[in-house]
């Protein structure tokens, strides 16, 4: 079958059998490696891209269903060669560690952030609960996330 | 807290710098295994086991091998005809790579299929008929051991029954004898549950062999790049793959924890298809792979015992274990001590008679046994001695925070030799628990808990403080497979005074890019930016054990302080000849020497690198670096107290943890944020397994909880908010009087929140509840003690 869609505004295309992961359509086909793969039942998070704007587990839907959609992966959040401040906000608080969640934690945190912009700890908490991380024990991702949504409350992006 | 020496354009010691590796894993930038593509390469995937004992009768690879993009089925037949089908586990037993009679645990690996793609290597699977006769299945490990077990080990000729090793260590005939005249004594039976890493990356590798050079090179998610290519060397040596023509390389690591230590079988089946083939294979196992047939961690079924005096003094210990290692020995441990550091049983109290004996047992469970961000057993001792110490407390009326106040190592008896022969570096315990009493209102939470108890209501305050044993070597007592435990560092400087250091040792997300670049910059002056970090590359990094129980800063650390205080010295020779000045007249400061009395008169560090190459003395070798490969005379041992106040709800059993103080003494410490970021991580490593992690099995060999469906991991909703502080006891035997941090938190934490929700219900009558605390077993005990209907 054949997939249409733009990833982090690009227009692609490919030839896919229907039951391709879009994980593996984003990782194998188009060589974007920053999308990663954890667990494979939706638990992790670590493989977390935005369709059309919402965050999506891309090891459990498949390539089809993002035909014709816009697909945001990490490697999209810079612009212009300039961090965004959810990125900022990870190396600035020492939000990761392995750095293997770390893709997947951004993306659901940039998708948070653009739905509420100034969020308290037990929100931010509960939007990242579907993405698991073992190195850091959260706070830090937490004070991440904080730092991100100040910065963008300054019209930091 | 250790003064700066400089300043935070140099960044050493002490200061909070950025990490070094952030802006590539930010980006999405970072090179993972699986991120690894190369021309040509096919993909493995591998058929396992749904009986945990069963006669392999029958391998029927005709389907798969239909399949267009399949090419190979690969059995332990084939493999057998290269003697691969069997390896060498860490301990020295044998392990299957792919058996050939029969599969001795559920998920094992039964044949591999090689394809063209990742999707049809899995079609390859799903096609392989396997036909299996089940055997009888043993998973308890004490019915193991009853002589009307089946005996597992049938490849064992003379194996007679289920039982690897009996060990012990101490005094027996004194420890009876504290026994025998104590006034108190408590006992507990202990079980330390099956738990797994579960790192987010699972294992894999992606192995090519060039036929033209005759080199392998294998991209693997592993912990110990040098010691795998010395085994790989040494186990298929006699099909002509000699240690100079293999390189492992090991990426960015998506965490470790221990798991990625050991060799497992996919490894093996890779390399050896990359070599039969002459093409790239990759192999990546998914979570359910990982979480079934990856080494787990702990198992241990303890006796505990202590003997006090009525006024609590501890007198005795005597600790009786059965470990569960499931199919083969293949337990992570330096070869001496089968029971890893467990010995260090006696913890942070000053104990005048200890014994402990443990029993190695085979069950149809995966082998392994590896630490879980612990250093070979530690967890399980820590976990013992504090649980017991609570207990004892209790059982004399006395507070548990006063008790241990009252048996702890004092600061003058260090160097402390323990009654099972441990030399404990430095410490100063009472120091971090009034710290972490002062930082949690200690006497306040007992009011509160006094109120509260008045009105129905459970709360719980516990305390654990651990003494961790971490930094091996010393090579005298600590080796993998005989390979003695040193580890190493090469820094070299360029003439612009900009340096690439090499280590021996992997980073799996613990910040050596960064911490290793201000140990240098401590040492030299030159600048952390000016400073590159590479490891994990066995074609360019000097030869090092790895990184796994907290020894990268003991080991590898220091031996970056030595091989840049080696390059400290020439240097000084070389500012003598360009300053006309004889060497003892040299100042050292961090960046310069300059003549003593004569500040003016100086060369920078990057002027004597320049001079290095362009105006060195005569007779002197050109150039400006060293190698160390150093052995630390002895462990490291880091210690901390915490308290975790746990609030339990009487309608669920649910137990939620309030607060959680954490005071932990690593001696010096050279990038605040890290460690702090290390503890944050090690607590919650310790609140999974103490609430919710466990690997449990059914009568069947099932395994239960095969998935993160039923596995579960803390999210960031029942993670509390950590409160770390520290104080600050340096080794004095570490060239940075540094000690180790990783792993501290995941070894001291599980006791504290256990002890905590036992406090909660000790009035009750509850004496003891196994790890993991979860809602179910608390509600039963609520239920029994008629607190809920």
């Amino acid at each position: 079958m054949r997939v249409q869609l733009a990833i982090n505004g690009e227009k692609r295309e490919a030839e896919v059998e229907p039951r391709l992961l879009l994980v593996h359509l984003i990782r194998d086909v188009f060589r974007l490696t920053g999308t990663h793969v954890g667990c494979d039942t939706t638990h992790c998070g670590a493989c977390t891209v935005l369709l059309d704007g919402r965050p999506v587990k891309s090891c459990t839907i498949f390539a089809v269903q993002a035909h014709g959609k816009e697909l945001m992966t990490v490697e999209g959040l810079e612009q212009d060669g300039k961090l965004h401040p959810v990125q900022e906000g990870f190396m600035q608080e020492h939000g990761l560690q392995c750095g293997f969640c770390t893709p997947g934690m951004l993306m659901t945190s940039y998708a948070f952030l653009s739905k509420n912009p100034q969020p308290d700890e037990d929100e931010i908490r509960w939007a990242i609960s579907g993405n698991l991380c073992r190195c850091t024990g959260y706070v830090n991702i937490v004070k991440a996330i904080q730092y991100a949504a100040a910065r963008l409350r300054q019209g930091g992006a | 807290m250790m003064a700066l020496r400089t300043s935070p354009e140099i960044g050493g010691m002490g200061h909070s710098v950025k990490r070094k590796e952030d802006p590539r894993f930010i980006r999405g930038k970072g090179t993972y295994v699986d991120d690894i593509q190369l021309a040509g390469m096919l993909y493995l995937d591998i058929v396992r086991s749904p009986f945990a004992h069963a006669k392999i009768k029958k391998i029927d690879a005709s389907k798969a091998l239909a399949i267009p993009g399949v090419l190979a089925v690969i059995t332990g037949q084939d493999l057998a005809k290269y003697n691969l089908h069997g390896m060498p586990t860490l301990m020295s037993d044998t392990q299957m790579v792919l058996p050939v009679e029969k599969v001795m645990y559920q998920a094992q690996e039964v044949a591999a299929v090689l394809a063209k793609e990742r999707y049809i290597a899995a079609d390859g699977v799903e096609a392989v008929e396997v036909e299996y006769e089940p055997l009888p299945v043993v998973v308890d490990p004490k019915k193991a051991l009853e002589p009307s077990a089946p005996v597992l080990r049938t490849d064992k000729k003379d194996k007679k029954d289920n039982h690897i090793w009996h060990w012990e260590w101490g005094d027996r005939a004194a420890t009876d004898r504290a026994f025998r005249e104590a006034e108190v004594t408590v006992k507990e039976d202990i079980y330390i549950p099956r738990i797994h890493v579960a790192s987010i990356e699972t294992c894999g590798c992606v192995a090519h062999f060039d036929k033209v050079m005759g080199k392998l090179t294998v991209w693997m998610t592993t912990q110990a790049p040098h010691a795998i290519r010395t085994v790989f060397a040494l186990v298929a040596g006699h099909v002509g793959l000699a240690e100079h023509k293999i390189r492992i390389v090991s990426p960015d690591i998506g965490g470790g924890f221990g798991g990625k230590v050991p060799v497992y079988p996919g490894y093996v089946i890779a390399v050896a298809a990359a070599v039969l083939t002459g093409a790239p294979v990759k192999w990546i196992e998914d979570r359910m792979e990982n979480l079934q047939a990856d080494s787990f961690a702990r198992d241990y079924h303890i006796t505990a015992e202590l003997a006090a005096t009525k006024n609590g003094t501890l007198t005795a210990l005597r600790i009786k274990t059965i470990a569960d290692h499931g199919y083969t020995d293949a337990a992570a441990n330096p070869s001496k001590f089968p029971a890893g550091l467990f010995h260090i049983c006696t913890g942070s109290y000053d104990f005048k008679a200890a014994h402990v004996e443990v029993d190695g047992v085979y069950t149809n469970k995966p082998p392994g046994g590896i630490a879980y961000r612990c250093s070979f057993r530690v967890t399980e001792a820590v976990h013992t001695i504090e649980r017991m110490a609570d207990l004892m407390a209790h059982q004399l009326g006395m507070d548990p925070a006063e008790f241990r106040l009252k048996n702890f190592i004092k600061p003058e008896q260090f160097p402390y030799k323990s009654a099972l022969g441990w030399e404990y570096d430095s410490g100063n315990y009472a120091a971090a628990l009034r710290k972490a009493m002062d930082k949690i209102g200690y006497a306040e939470l007992q009011r509160e808990q006094a109120e509260k108890r008045k009105r129905g209501e459970l709360m719980g305050i516990g305390i654990s403080s651990f003494t961790e044993i971490v930094g091996a070597g010393p090579s005298k007592h600590f080796d993998i497979l005989g390979l003695k435990m040193f580890d190493s560092a090469e820094i070299r400087i360029h003439p612009t005074g900009k340096v690439i250091a090499r280590f021996g040792t992997r980073s799996q997300g613990q910040g050596h890019e960064t911490t290793y670049a201000q140990i240098i910059a401590e040492e030299l002056g030159i600048p952390v930016a000016d400073i590159q970090v590479e490891e994990g590359d066995t074609d360019t990094a000097p030869y090092g054990l790895g990184t796994y129980a907290s020894r990268s800063t003991p080991t590898a650390g220091a031996a970056g302080a030595m091989a840049a205080r080696k390059i400290r010295d020439k240097a000084r020779k070389i500012a003598a000849h360009l300053l006309e000045a004889a060497e003892e007249d040299l100042v050292w400061e961090p960046g310069k020497f300059s003549v003593k009395g004569a500040p003016n008169r100086l060369k920078t560090i990057q002027e004597i690198a320049f001079a290095a190459y362009t105006n060195h003395p005569p007779g002197m070798e050109a150039g400006l670096e060293a190698v160390s490969y150093y052995d630390p005379p002895n462990l490291t041992y880091p210690f901390g107290s915490y308290i975790c106040v746990v609030d339990i709800d009487k309608g669920t059993g649910e137990v939620k943890v309030r607060r959680f103080v954490a005071v932990d003494d690593c001696g010096n410490i050279i990038n605040p944020m890290i460690v702090e970021g290390q503890i944050h991580g090690g607590l919650t490593m310790g609140l999974a397994p103490a609430l919710y992690e466990e690997i449990s099995y059914d009568e069947n060999g099932n395994i239960q909880g095969g998935s993160f469906m039923d596995y579960l991991l803390p999210t960031a909703v029942e993670t509390p908010k950590w409160e770390t502080d520290k104080t600050c006891t340096p080794s004095p035997h570490h060239p940075l009087g540094a000690k180790g941090v990783g792993e501290s938190a995941t070894v001291g934490a599980p006791a504290a929140i256990a002890n905590a929700v036992v406090d909660a219900l000790w009035h009750l009558g509850v004496r003891h509840i196994d790890i993991p605390i979860t809602p179910a077993k608390v509600w039963k005990l609520l239920r029994e003690h008629g607190v809920t209907e």
